[in-house]
């Protein structure tokens, strides 16, 4: 088939992969520019099998938003509610261990928990949800709180991001989820959420914790306003931090969802848009080991085609979605454990569970 | 497979052995470059067409009893129901209004109603100058077994009644094992094909269907492509090609058997084979009321240069459970997102 790639004037490129040579920010653009999603794809399944073979991974997970208060209010998200809202909840450390208790007969390998940036709860909140959590399930691995909401936390402790870390880490912290993001670009930021931590903060805490040995993701929230010199400039800046860490585990790019945000104007995410974000970043990102297609975001139909697209792994089981759902979101709140094999199976990629850390815990 | 994918290359006609070889052995990116490739011969223009229309149901009492259908009444059911003029004649102005030039008229096959009174249902809609797409080979069946008359006699006097061009409906698996097992009151696949046949050598223009995801065996499937190119051979009546995977919550098949849903990756296949199996088809749909407005876009990927219907009205799907809903401003949005001219066509695929 490579000759539809020549044919499609992207012959260059494709020798680049083939060799495994970098790709420049040029051919960033001329991928994202390109009308031919096949092609794009195409490029994007040869790093795809290069790195993950035929493997396509899926965890067994619980997601808990402990809070939906928060004091940054970005108009790309329908979740977050300044307190007092009629909408606006906390979970006490006691109800968090209750959604953990009532799934205790379930495999469940991962909690991902995150929440708002709260304008009053206290360090000492935080611990003692990752403690409680421990309590209940003491093997479990706990993936919490986005680099935002790290930066956050060190702000209420007092304390430097390391030392912050060290504490949650002690408290039963396992990984940092890659929310939180968006874009990096100081426009996009300060016309959506200009209260949130800069992008260049986003990447200092990433660095801090993968020096601490925690391992993080990444995301990318498009869609909205930005444009593909902002989304390549995004790709650049975590290729270039991983280079030096080597501590981002998967990427994942994220779909906005219009509906009950303060940007409603715009129209859902394509298809197409869809699967060329995850294309481009696993042709961009020649240094993450996985690009994740979440079926949340995406809808399980585009996750499953991802996986010939650049994605190897289709997030999880999820349950109880939140934040998407809130912004209107469609898909299912969770997805059974054999219908994502059979998901998988049907793409003709080989199911494998794994946990956070992409270890292998059952292959199907 | 270098043989098939150069004859496929080559404009060639590729056989039902090398049909499923693809099948079995092609990456889903083979498939797509190469029903995109045919997709380009056929369309050289980047366009993408689409009908304003809307589904007119006027009965859903049927004594058909299939089990993937989660629409029909049984004719004791006191819920089945009977369109009225009035009903109809909202429908029709409504769909005018909306810049709809056809209606996609089907309905269950009723107990026993006259073939004067599908003759007057026409009669009625075509005072209003719409176009009638109507009444799919097993109602023409039907209506031809309840009356006695020969099916050309029926198509003549439903023509000389105002039926402009048939739907391809009802066609599911034209495999007899099939729709013995599925479907034993509906008209078998020699009589659908018969029905066809007829109304194109009468000047009809049909569509044809598919129904997969259900009982089926791959080699059943291409039974199906087989006959739909074989009678295409013989009239070039068809106009397109529609395939779509069975929704099976609530229907009595899914009830009595565990039956999983086709997935996104096995429609484009399937898709995209039919692309290149049906090499005399001008025109391929895409499905977004199964698949939904995403997949439908990367169908144009994979063989499909059609985005069906706006379908103003749709039953029969929904009734399964399945409630996607497309705007015209919307379905053009998806297919200039896709790098197309999006054009409103007829029923004929000429420009409206």
């Amino acid at each position: 088939m490579d000759g539809y790639i020549e044919q499609a004037g992207l012959g260059r490129i494709l020798a680049k992969v083939r060799g495994g040579e970098r790709l420049s920010l040029d051919d960033g653009r001329q991928l994202y520019e390109h009308p031919n999603i096949l092609a794009i794809g195409y490029l994007a399944n040869i790093v795809r099998e290069k790195k993950n073979g035929n493997q396509a991974f899926f965890i067994y997970n619980q997601h808990i938003n402990y809070s939906n208060i928060c004091t940054n209010l970005c108009k790309f998200c329908a979740f977050g509610k300044k307190k007092g809202h009629e909408l606006a909840y906390e979970m006490s450390v006691e109800e968090v261990k209750t959604k953990v208790r009532e799934r205790l007969d379930e495999p469940i390998d991962e909690i991902h928990m995150v929440g708002g940036i709260h304008p009053d709860l206290p360090f000492s909140y935080y611990l003692d949800l990752l403690r409680g959590i421990k309590e209940v399930r003491p093997e479990v691995h706990i993936q919490a709180f986005t680099c935002v909401e790290i930066h956050h936390l060190a702000q209420l402790a007092g304390k430097p991001v390391d030392e912050t870390l060290h504490a949650l880490m002690e408290a039963g912290l396992g990984s940092i989820p890659g929310g939180g993001a968006e874009v990096f670009s100081p426009r996009i930021r300060q016309i959506t959420c200009k209260e949130k931590l800069s992008g260049e903060g986003w990447l200092e805490v990433a660095r801090i914790a993968h020096a601490q040995g925690l391992h993080t993701n990444a995301t990318m929230l498009y869609g909205h306003i930005e444009t593909v010199e902002e989304r390549l400039q995004h790709l650049d800046a975590l290729r270039r931090t991983q280079d030096a860490t080597q501590g981002f585990l998967a990427f994942i790019p994220l779909a906005f969802h219009p509906k009950n945000t303060e940007m409603s104007e715009h129209s859902n995410t394509t298809g197409i848009n869809d699967l060329k974000n995850i294309a481009v970043s696993r042709l961009m990102l020649d240094n993450f080991p996985h690009i994740k297609a979440y079926w949340v975001m995406v809808g399980p139909k585009i996750a499953q085609v991802a996986l010939a697209f650049g994605a190897d792994d289709m997030d999880g089981t999820v349950k109880e979605e939140v934040i998407t759902h809130m912004a209107g979101a469609e898909t299912e709140q969770a997805l059974g454990h054999k219908t994502l094999i059979r998901l998988i199976q049907e793409a003709g990629r080989q199911p494998v569970q794994r946990d956070t850390l992409y270890n292998v815990l059952a292959t199907f | 497979m270098q043989r098939i994918i150069a004859k496929i290359e080559q404009g060639e006609r590729i056989d039902g052995q090398e049909f499923l070889q693809l099948e079995r052995e092609a990456s889903l990116h083979q498939l797509g470059f190469l029903a995109n490739a045919v997709r380009q011969r056929l369309h050289p223009q980047p366009v993408v067409t689409y009908v304003i229309d809307r589904n007119i149901n006027y009965t859903d009492i049927c004594i058909s009893a299939c089990k993937f259908c989660a629409f029909f009444k049984a004719p004791d059911d006191p819920k089945g129901q009977v369109l009225s003029r009035l009903e109809l004649a909202e429908k029709i102005q409504e769909t005018q209004e909306l810049g709809g030039t056809q209606i996609l008229l089907q309905g269950g096959l009723h107990p026993d109603k006259p073939l004067e009174f599908y003759e007057d249902m026409l009669r009625f809609m075509k005072t209003t100058g719409i176009h009638v797409h109507g009444f799919s080979p097993p109602e023409i069946f039907h209506f031809s077994q309840l009356s006695g008359l020969s099916l050309a006699t029926v198509l003549q006097r439903l023509i000389a009644a105002g039926l402009d061009s048939i739907p391809g409906g009802g066609a599911e698996i034209l495999s007899n094992r099939v729709r013995s097992e599925m479907a034993p009151k509906k008209c078998s696949a020699d009589q659908w094909i018969e029905v066809m046949e007829e109304a194109h050598n009468l000047g009809l223009r049909t569509t044809a269907t598919m129904m997969f995801g259900h009982i089926e065996t791959i080699e059943e499937r291409l039974e199906h492509l087989q006959r739909l190119r074989d009678l295409q051979d013989r009239t070039g009546g068809f106009t397109a090609f529609i395939p779509w995977p069975f929704q099976p919550d609530h229907t009595p098949l899914a009830a009595a058997r565990k039956i999983e849903k086709t997935t996104a990756v096995s429609y484009l296949r399937i898709l995209a084979l039919s692309r290149l199996f049906l090499d005399n088809f001008q025109n391929i749909q895409a499905s977004w009321v199964t698949q939904g407005p995403k997949i439908a876009q990367l169908s144009l990927f994979f063989g499909a240069n059609d985005f069906g219907s706006t379908m103003i009205e749709e039953n029969v799907v929904a009734a399964a459970g399945v409630h996607f809903r497309l705007s015209e401003a919307e379905i053009r949005r998806l297919v200039r997102d896709a790098g197309y001219q999006p054009q409103q066509r007829l029923m004929d695929y000429t420009p409206a």
